[in-house]
């Protein structure tokens, strides 16, 4: 049994909670709720977006023991509608994505000179997904990622997360109102109430 | 020869302004309450000040001139807040305004009385107090756009700046470009000021000394002297405000707090 790479041990944040679990390097946790339970907030406390308590460790490293900007590249959170801040999309790359990765989502590497406002929303948010992966996390947070994607487009995503899984031992966390989806793609999902503690927790494969 | 100005005098150089007053009340336009309102304080205002300056300037003592130059700064440190549509909480708007005005007071006002005029003391009133005046007057409305300017950006622009933490990115790139929003929009006035004044218009205060009665050279030269201090005196407040307000903003963690902005 491998070590588990992500640590979340009595989350409190902002009135929810208390909140823990571990999650292994390659693995895929799915956590299901209500809106308003708190799950997006819990992303956000993960990577210490937001003030909490209690703490998260990746790799046995307290995520105080390292700058805040350093721990949001390793555990990245992706929130459910992408933002842009530059006119074309070139401009939120330091360095431009393979072609083999904008192959990988259905994109295309022209993508770049385009302008922001003339992407549909899906283009956006795989576009947004490459952007993250650029980082190369050890753990994603992806909060409603495909809330606003076709089943097609949503697949192309849950494919590339399952090869990042495989291939680079990727850890995620993936919130989501569809349960159908998170029983395709975790090998766990949490269930949280009202108030965000975890009252349930399913083993899917 | 000067023409010296009697009330009555003043009376009819407000007169064309009262009688447009009187019409836009007519029209019920809306604004003529708020004019008139305007009128009287620059009476009102503008009589007191000439009474105390009167008193300062007769009585040479360094802590009348440091006390009339902190009403100064309070009385601007009030008009920067009471602006603000979106206030810093637990009293960080007022330290925010009044460390923007002060560093203004020093850097520019300091100067020119030590190094560009050496007044001899350096406090004297009659040099001291209209400089800060012209340079205060001008800071506050620079910081107080500046500060403004920031407060809404970020909060408009919170899930952008969020996103870009989310990314990596530390606090202070994250509202880079809301911070050079905030200096251009708090330098612009000052800006075309330098860029337009003697051409497209005489500024006031070399318009008053000429009317005075001095040299227009001379005049001139005070003006230019004047428009620099100005501008370092704003330049200066809008950095020192806004670099620190930006810091507030966030927490140790490079956490947007927007929790300590007070809601509209």
């Amino acid at each position: 049994m491998p070590t588990k790479s992500l640590i979340v041990k009595n989350l409190v944040y902002g009135g929810f909670g208390p909140v823990s679990f571990g999650l292994h390097a390659g693995d895929c946790i799915g956590i299901f709720g209500e809106s308003g339970c708190g799950k997006t907030r819990l992303l956000r406390s993960i990577a210490d977006l937001d003030p909490h308590q209690g703490t998260v460790s990746l790799n046995d490293k307290d995520s105080l023991s390292m700058s805040a900007p350093h721990w949001r590249r390793r555990v990245a959170f992706l929130p459910s509608e992408s933002q842009w801040w530059c006119d074309r999309v070139a401009g939120h790359f330091a360095l431009p994505p393979e072609e083999s990765d904008f192959n990988s989502l259905g994109l295309k590497p022209e993508m770049l000179q385009a302008e922001v406002s003339h992407l549909s929303s899906g283009e956006k948010q795989r576009l947004a997904l490459l952007r993250t992966l650029k980082n190369s996390p050890a753990v994603l947070l992806l909060d409603e990622i495909t809330a606003h994607l076709d089943f097609e487009r949503a697949q192309l995503i849950e494919r590339k997360i399952a090869e990042l899984q495989s291939q680079q031992n990727l850890a995620v966390v993936w919130v989501s109102h569809n349960l159908e989806q998170l029983k395709r793609v975790c090998s766990k999902i949490l269930y949280m109430k009202q108030g965000g503690t975890i009252v349930k927790k399913e083993i899917i494969k | 020869m000067i023409i010296s100005l009697s009330w009555l005098d003043i009376l009819l150089a407000a007169l064309p302004l009262l009688l447009l007053i009187a019409l836009l009340a007519y029209m019920r336009l809306g604004v003529s309450r708020q004019l008139l309102t305007g009128v009287l304080r620059t009476l009102v205002q503008l009589s007191l000040v000439g009474a105390v300056l009167t008193a300062v300037f007769a009585n040479e003592n360094p802590l009348w001139t440091i006390g009339f130059s902190m009403v100064m700064i309070s009385a601007g440190t009030y008009e920067i807040t009471r602006r603000q549509t979106r206030k810093f909480l637990a009293g960080w708007s007022v330290a925010l305004s009044l460390i923007g005005l002060l560093s203004a007071a020093v850097l520019s006002t300091g100067y020119a009385l030590m190094v560009v005029l050496d007044v001899d003391p350096w406090w004297k009133p009659q040099y001291a107090i209209p400089l800060l005046g012209m340079i205060l007057g001008n800071t506050m409305n620079g910081v107080s756009l500046g500060l403004n300017t920031l407060t809404n950006g970020v909060w408009l622009q919170r899930a952008v700046i969020e996103s870009r933490l989310a990314l990596g990115q530390s606090a202070q790139e994250a509202v880079k470009d809301i911070k050079r929003d905030c200096l251009r929009n708090a330098l612009t006035p000052i800006m075309n000021s330098l860029a337009v004044c003697g051409v497209v218009s005489l500024p006031g205060m070399m318009t008053g000394q000429i009317l005075a009665g001095s040299d227009p050279q001379v005049a001139a030269r005070y003006q230019m002297m004047i428009m620099y201090l100005i501008g370092t005196g704003c330049a200066a407040g809008c950095l020192v405000t806004v670099s620190l307000a930006s810091h507030r903003l966030f927490d140790k963690r490079d956490r947007l707090r927007l929790d300590r902005l007070a809601l509209k």
